[in-house]
């Protein structure tokens, strides 16, 4: 058996050392993406409000009426 | 604000400063955590010889227990900052406590899943409500109360408060889970390792899994970092520094 297939099959134990170690990668990536994705969204929204509160204002200049 | 506190932690206090000091520091702070989880990783699954009981198995002991400490680790984060939070009205105590609950969370159903899959070769069983394994378990709901807590208000900050008031009354979780090897007469093994006196494991394993365990301090720094940013940038939206924020990555 070369190094390599010895090393992933684990001394037989490889069905609970990977996929123990695939939960600890898998839940700290989900933990640091989620973040990332909030920080998106709430950029954006941000934006949205200010292009609408923007546009709100030039509407109320722009719509008085002339005498 | 009393004499004795400098003037640069009073500063750090106000949510720009903070926002500015967080994104300096997480850059490093996840640095460290790759740095030490490749050596500690190297040093776990590679250079330590296998167990003389447990074979290979015992190689989730290297995630297992340095999540396992974490588990325990942010909740007495949460807990202190969640005081300080009720006591002096600290926004950003706040944020700290409530951006804690998720990554506690995330560590203590790590240590339960892998606990798990070590303990079905060892065991011969997934799972057992064993005095270590149900408190672990306890300490997962709490966070995930906490979480649900602060996220049923309406108001944000009224919402913090609250799940605040529930980090505290449960860090009386976090020694039952410690102790819980040594009050009871549990299946799952007692502490290897002891800060204060020897640990009954050889250097070649221990390394590792002190390496591990910096990574995990150094992973939770930096998500704690990123995390409380995010929710600072939720919060302060309506002010200036935000929108400018706001207005430059849009033209990026």
């Amino acid at each position: 058996m070369s190094a390599l297939s010895h090393f992933f099959a684990m001394g037989g134990y490889a069905g609970y050392v990977w996929p123990a170690y695939a939960v600890f990668f898998a839940v700290l990536i989900a933990d640091s993406v989620a973040p990332r994705l909030r920080r998106r969204r709430i950029l954006r929204d941000l934006r949205g409000r200010l292009a609408r509160q923007t546009a709100r204002e030039r509407r109320s200049t722009s719509s008085t009426p002339a005498p | 604000m009393a004499k004795w506190i400098p003037l640069w932690l009073h500063k750090l206090g106000s949510p720009p400063t903070f926002y500015r000091f967080a994104g300096a520091v997480r850059p490093w702070a996840m640095g460290l955590a790759l740095l030490f989880g490749v050596i500690g990783l190297y040093g776990g699954l590679v250079l330590a010889p296998p167990d003389y009981q447990q074979g290979d198995a015992y190689r989730i002991i290297f995630i297992h227990v340095p999540s396992a400490w974490m588990s325990m680790f942010v909740y007495a984060v949460m807990g202190v900052s969640g005081f300080i939070a009720l006591v002096w009205r600290m926004k950003l105590a706040e944020v700290v406590a409530m951006e804690s609950a998720p990554i506690g969370a995330a560590f203590a159903f790590i240590t339960l899943a892998t606990g798990s899959l070590w303990g079905k070769p060892m065991w011969g069983t997934w799972w057992t409500w064993d005095a270590r394994l149900t408190s672990e378990l306890v300490l997962l709901f709490l966070y995930l109360g906490v979480i649900g807590l602060y996220h049923a208000f309406e108001d944000r900050r009224q919402g913090a408060r609250a799940a605040s008031f529930l980090a505290i009354i449960g860090v009386i979780n976090v020694p039952i889970v410690h102790y819980s090897v040594v009050w009871w007469n549990t299946l799952h093994q007692g502490s290897t390792v002891n800060i204060f006196g020897h640990s009954k494991m050889p250097w070649d394993m221990l390394w590792p899994l002190l390496a591990m365990t910096l990574a995990t301090k150094c992973y939770y720094a930096a998500s704690l970092c990123r995390r409380a940013r995010t929710d600072i940038l939720a919060l302060e939206s309506g002010k200036d520094w935000v929108r400018e924020i706001a207005q430059a990555e849009a033209a990026r």
